[in-house]
Parts: structure tokens; C-alpha cells; sequence
């Protein structure tokens, strides 16, 4: 009973631990640029597609919702520009490319590592002489730190550029309106806690998969059962990161 | 040389190492023999420091794998070799690409020494050929060969070989016993062997250690492995030679009887 109320936290210092491990392994990254390389275009270069992919689709959406609900002669055109392009680069471009990136990169890398754990790839690793930890996670960790902003650009640029193609396609908003509008309200806060979430969000979805795969335990069952937990904890707590960001710096 | 050291394991509520002590002595073939499931991969593993015992101690050259800090560990470790009982071939490199890779962190070497070594390294297991293929191009026997020509190639001082020659047929597991008689006569290889194979413990070991039940029951010279006091390990012995027995015994079978 106590051990059960208790597991949650011993896995977060387990956690913290391995993380720390990884980070502190930072002075052999010489070693490791090799594999830094590899896991920046693994985990951005290749992502670019689905999360533009989403980026679009939500750009499209919110232009289109948002006009419809200010429907009304009172309220300028232009307003739905102020909108719809803060609330991409703070909120919906972050956070759904987040989600996405959850998906393909957490449950990716977990599923790597704990394949690596089960078929003793890692203990190989450890008895050459290898920081199995360092040389494993710290270039994923690295390369979502890095990469995950790129893609937030990617996702803020596609966004709000379909966001825009789609008021204009309808036809109920033209594109000198929706520019004007977005620039009337334009804060340089916004799109730089939207940078802010994306690190963290890197870092939340990379560090997670990493330790869960790498103390996957038990078979191909332990593999999937990793791979499932590092996408689905990666969500939860990229929601609890969005609140945490939003209510410290806004 | 490597002292183990009263040491026990138990995973949950299952022990499979208790009390048990061994040397392995500078340059000798010691093989470790003992039922499927008696411990024989977990005491290995202890001995490269992968599983800290509940109890008991292991020391390397003189030096205590449970309370040297990590860095020393990572140096002791490269003196090591270690063939895993399934291969534990990176399966996202090519066999060329897995021996390489130690040699790649860990020496000095240009790029044409390194593909020479590893080529060295393939023929010495008779795999010239397979470089470029995957592991999960290869049959069992070849990745088990690959790990081996990967466990080698630094040109380790202690060589952990676990199950070296299962699921290899009866020339290719001669060649790899030569081979470890090779390794040790030339480079003055430590070896440990862990087999089930009688036929190889009788080709390569200098001594034998039985793991019975979570304990060393016997642990002596090959010679002695036949006439010994212990009747596990000689019911042991005896089931191997039984197999020989056994397909004499099949084949006057299948003749057709008067
Ligand atoms: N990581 C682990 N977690 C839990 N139990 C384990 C673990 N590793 C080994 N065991 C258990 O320890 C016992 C000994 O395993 P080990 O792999 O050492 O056997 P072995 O002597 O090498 O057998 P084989 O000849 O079949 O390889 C087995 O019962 C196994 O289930
Ligand atoms: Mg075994």
C-alpha cells in the first residue's frame, strides 16, 4: 500500500537521476557529436512534415471558427487576425506540434532504447567501456532541446500562413486584413514564451521516452508497454508545462 | 585475475546466487558449466560489474567492482571482452560497422587499420564475407560468430565467452574452440567459457566449475571431471555422454529387427 503511494516519486527520483547522469556526462560530448547529428535530423528534420501537416489544419480551423463566432457588423474584420496569429504562436502551434512530436518522437525513442534494453544492446554498450547513458540519451535530450523550436517556427510559419490562405480562399477575410490585425496586437512576449514551451516540451517529451525506454523490463510486452507510457506521461505533462509557462510568465 | 567473492543475488523472491566464491586465475581457460536456468549468465554478468550482488564482492585486478566509482569501472570494463549469450549486436550497424565500433571509440587507429583488424576479426571466426550485411541478415550462428569477432577485436585481457558454441554445428563450434585455445595460447588470454557443450569444455577448459542450485558444487581440474565424487555434476556429465549413447541407440532401432 505505502509502496504503491510512494512509486510515483521513487520513479521521478530514478528520473532526475538518470537525467542528471546524462547531463553530466556533457564534458565526453565529443564522443557523442556523431550521434547528436543523427538524432537532430531523426528527431526535427524528419518531423517537419506531420507537424506542418497539423499546423496547417489547425491555422485553418481557428481562422475559420473565429470568423464565424465574430460574425457581426460591429466588430472589424481585422480583429480576427489579432486572434488568430497570437494564439498560434503562444498556444495552439506549440502545443499541437507538442502532441504530434509526443507521438512519433517519444514513442519512437522509447521504443528504440527499450529495444536496446531487452536484446542487452545496452549492457554491450556499458561493458566496451561506453557511458551507456550518456552516449544513449544525452544526444536525444540535446537534439529535442534544439529541434523542438525549429519545428515551432515550422508549425507558427504554416499556421499562420494557412490561417491566412484560408480567410482569403473564402473570401470573408483578405490578406491585407488579416496582416493588419495580427500586427495591430503583435507582442514580442508571444512568440517568445511559444519558444520558451517548445523547449521545455523537447525536453519533457525526449528526457521522458529516454528514461522510460531506458528501463524498459521484460520482452516485447515491456517494449510496448514503454512506448505507450512515454507517449502518453509526455502528453500529460506537456499540458501540465503549457499551464505552468503560461501562468509564470504571463 | 578476478575473485568473486561469497556473493549472492536473489531477483524478487528468487535466489539464484548464493555464497558463491571462484578465481579465475591470470591466463587460464576456466569453464563454467550447469544446468539452463542455474545462474550461469547472471554470475557473468557480476563479474563485468552489469549486476551488483545483494552480498558478497567481486574484485579485478585487485579492485572491488562494487565500490570503485563509475570512470574506473568504465576503465576496468575495457579490459574485458564479453560474447553475450544472444550476440547483443547493434542491429542498426552493419557486422562490419559492430566491430568497429569499439575499436572506433576506443583506439587510436586509422580508418584503413581498423578495416583491417576487422577483417582479421571475421576471418578468425571463418565469417569473411558478411561485413557489410546486417544482423538481422545473418543466421543465429553467424551473429553469435560477429558478437565474437566483436568481443575480440580490441584485444581484450579477459574474454567472457557465454555459450560460445550453441546452435552452431559440429565443425564451425571445433573452429571457435581452436579459436579460444588460440586467443589464449598467442595473446595469453583469461577465459571464461560458459557451455553446455562437454565436447567443448573437454577441447578448451584448464578448469571447470559446476553451478548447481545457486551454489559452485564442484570446481577442479578438467581431467578430474570424469571420475569425480559429485553425483550432480556426474549425472551431469554422464547425460551428455548419454546423448552420444542415445543415437547408437537410435539408429540400432531403426534397423529392422530380426
Ligand atoms: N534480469 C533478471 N530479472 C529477473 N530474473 C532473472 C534476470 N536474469 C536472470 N534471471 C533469472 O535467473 C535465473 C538464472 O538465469 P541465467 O540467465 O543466469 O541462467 P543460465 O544459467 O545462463 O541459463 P542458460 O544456460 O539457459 O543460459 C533464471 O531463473 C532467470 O529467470
Ligand atoms: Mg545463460
Amino acid at each position: 500500500m505505502l509502496d504503491s503511494l510512494l512509486a510515483p516519486f521513487r520513479a521521478l527520483g530514478q528520473y532526475a537521476i538518470l537525467i542528471g547522469r546524462a547531463f553530466a556526462s556533457v564534458n565526453e560530448i565529443r564522443m557523442y557529436w556523431k550521434n547528436l547529428f543523427i538524432q537532430m535530423v531523426r528527431i526535427g528534420i524528419d518531423s517537419v512534415p506531420i507537424v506542418a501537416l497539423a499546423a496547417a489544419f489547425s491555422g485553418a480551423v481557428l481562422t475559420v471558427q473565429t470568423a464565424y463566432q465574430l460574425e457581426t457588423p460591429f466588430i472589424p474584420k481585422t480583429i480576427i487576425g489579432s486572434i488568430v496569429a497570437p494564439s498560434i504562436m503562444l498556444e495552439l502551434g506549440v502545443v499541437v506540434a507538442g502532441f504530434i512530436l509526443a507521438g512519433r518522437v517519444g514513442a519512437r525513442i522509447a521504443a528504440e532504447l527499450g529495444t536496446m534494453r531487452v536484446s542487452e544492446q545496452i549492457d554491450a554498450l556499458e561493458v566496451m567501456g561506453l557511458n551507456s547513458v550518456g552516449f544513449l540519451i544525452l544526444p536525444r535530450v540535446l537534439a529535442g532541446i534544439v529541434m523542438f523550436p525549429v519545428l515551432y517556427v515550422v508549425s507558427c510559419v504554416v499556421g499562420i500562413g494557412t490561417g491566412i490562405f484560408t480567410g482569403h480562399i473564402g473570401g470573408f477575410l483578405s490578406v491585407s486584413e488579416f496582416l493588419e490585425g495580427a500586427r495591430q496586437f503583435f507582442q514580442l512576449l508571444d512568440p517568445f514564451i511559444g519558444f520558451i514551451k517548445s523547449v521545455a516540451f523537447g525536453f519533457i517529451v525526449t528526457s521522458i521516452a529516454c528514461y522510460k525506454g531506458y528501463y524498459t523490463g521484460g520482452g516485447a510486452v515491456g517494449v510496448g508497454d514503454s512506448t505507450t507510457q512515454a507517449a502518453v506521461l509526455s502528453c500529460v505533462f506537456i499540458l501540465v508545462a503549457d499551464l505552468l509557462v503560461a501562468m509564470l510568465l504571463l | 585475475m578476478i575473485e568473486v567473492r561469497n556473493i549472492s543475488k536473489s531477483f524478487g523472491d528468487l535466489q539464484v546466487l548464493s555464497d558463491v566464491s571462484l578465481d579465475v586465475n591470470e591466463g587460464e581457460k576456466l569453464a563454467i558449466i550447469g544446468r539452463s536456468g542455474s545462474g550461469k549468465s547472471v554470475l557473468m554478468k557480476h563479474i563485468v560489474g552489469l549486476l551488483k550482488p545483494d552480498s558478497g564482492h567481486v574484485y579485478v585486478d585487485d579492485q572491488d567492482l562494487c565500490c570503485v566509482p563509475y570512470e574506473r569501472l568504465r576503465e576496468l570494463r575495457k579490459r574485458f571482452g564479453v560474447l553475450f549469450q544472444g550476440g547483443a549486436l547493434f542491429d542498426s550497424l552493419s557486422s562490419f560497422e559492430n566491430i568497429a565500433f569499439p575499436l572506433r571509440y576506443f583506439s587510436s587507429l586509422s580508418e584503413s587499420e581498423i578495416e583491417a583488424r576487422v577483417q582479421e576479426c571475421l576471418d578468425l571466426v571463418n565469417l569473411s564475407d558478411v561485413g557489410a550485411k546486417n544482423p538481422s541478415e545473418l543466421s543465429g550462428g553467424m551473429r553469435k560468430r560477429v558478437a565474437l569477432a566483436r568481443a575480440i577485436s580490441m584485444e581484450p585481457a579477459y574474454i567472457l565467452y557465454d555459450e560460445p558454441t550453441s546452435g552452431l554445428d559440429p565443425e564451425t563450434s571445433n573452429t571457435i574452440n581452436d579459436l579460444i585455445n588460440h586467443l589464449a595460447s598467442e595473446l595469453k588470454v583469461t577465459s571464461v567459457i560458459i557451455t553446455h557443450d562437454m565436447h567443448s569444455v573437454l577441447e578448451v577448459a584448464d578448469r571447470v566449475a559446476f553451478l548447481y542450485r545457486q551454489d559452485l558444487e564442484w570446481v577442479g581440474p578438467v581431467a578430474e571431471i570424469h571420475d569425480c565424487a559429485n553425483p550432480n555434476l556426474n549425472s551431469f556429465v554422464r547425460a551428455s555422454e548419454y546423448k552420444i549413447g542415445d543415437s547408437s541407440t537410435a539408429t540400432s532401432l531403426s534397423e529392422p529387427s530380426p
